[in-house]
């Protein structure tokens, strides 16, 4: 495998359900995290409704697949940043969506936080700092 | 004639739901439904557009996909039904037609 890491910003913009683009962006994270790559998760827009909590989709007939978000961390993904414009603009805080944590193998394996919430101009800064940027 | 509206797309990723609006008519009736449920929410920033439609038309909106979403009915706006997919057929039968607001 080559010696050269990126910084990949996987994009998300968009509600799950309703359309696959949420689904698809988490598959593609999964599978470049076998890769070894430096990855950051942003949340946009309606993208943050990607990672609410309680998500109960019986009656729909679709596969829940919040739980996967949970399992980031140990897939070494514990760069998630959320935009703190669009949670306002839909009425949510932090509280209203998961604890997503990694466990810091440095640390005796404590439990720390995998989202951050930033500004939008921090988000802006953060596109700008990326290698790579993947949109869904 | 009696309509029921659908708006199905997010009012923050599409114009749909802002359209549809402007084509309700006296005793028509605008269902929410898969990301449209966003609109239904408190809270938001077109919860205002949302409750001034309630004063002229009846709204609800389809309680699976708030589920799936992972909200409950008190995240709701006052005076907007929660339906389930029988509510949805009935809603359907009882009006002369669908729009669908795509």
């Amino acid at each position: 495998m080559s010696e050269t890491v990126k910084n990949f910003l996987y994009l998300n913009r968009k509600a799950p359900y309703g359309t696959i683009y949420a689904w698809e962006s988490l598959e593609v994270v999964l599978i470049g995290a076998a890769f070894d790559q430096d990855v950051s998760l942003a949340f946009v827009d309606d993208g943050v409704y990607q990672l609410t909590k309680g998500q109960d989709t019986a009656e729909i007939g679709m596969k829940n697949f919040s739980p996967t978000y949970a399992a980031l961390g140990d897939y070494e993904v514990k760069k998630i940043y959320v935009e703190q414009e669009s949670l306002e603009e839909r009425g949510l805080t932090l509280d209203d969506l998961q604890h997503l944590v990694w466990e810091d193998e440095d640390d005796d394996w404590a439990e720390k936080d995998s989202i951050k919430l930033v500004s939008r101009a921090e988000m802006a800064a953060l596109m700008d700092e990326s290698d790579v940027v993947f949109s869904f | 004639m009696s309509t029921l509206h659908t708006v199905n797309k997010s009012p923050f990723e599409k114009t749909s739901l802002d359209t549809c609006l402007k084509y309700l008519g006296g005793g028509a009736s605008l269902l929410l439904m898969e990301d449209g449920v966003y609109a239904a929410l408190k809270g938001t920033t077109v919860e205002s557009k949302v409750k001034t439609a309630l004063d002229s038309v009846k709204v609800y909106v389809l309680g699976p996909d708030l589920k799936a979403r992972g909200f409950t009915d008190e995240r709701v706006i006052e005076g907007i039904s929660v339906v389930d997919y029988a509510g949805f057929v009935d809603l359907a039968a009882e009006n002369d037609k669908v729009q669908a607001w795509l």
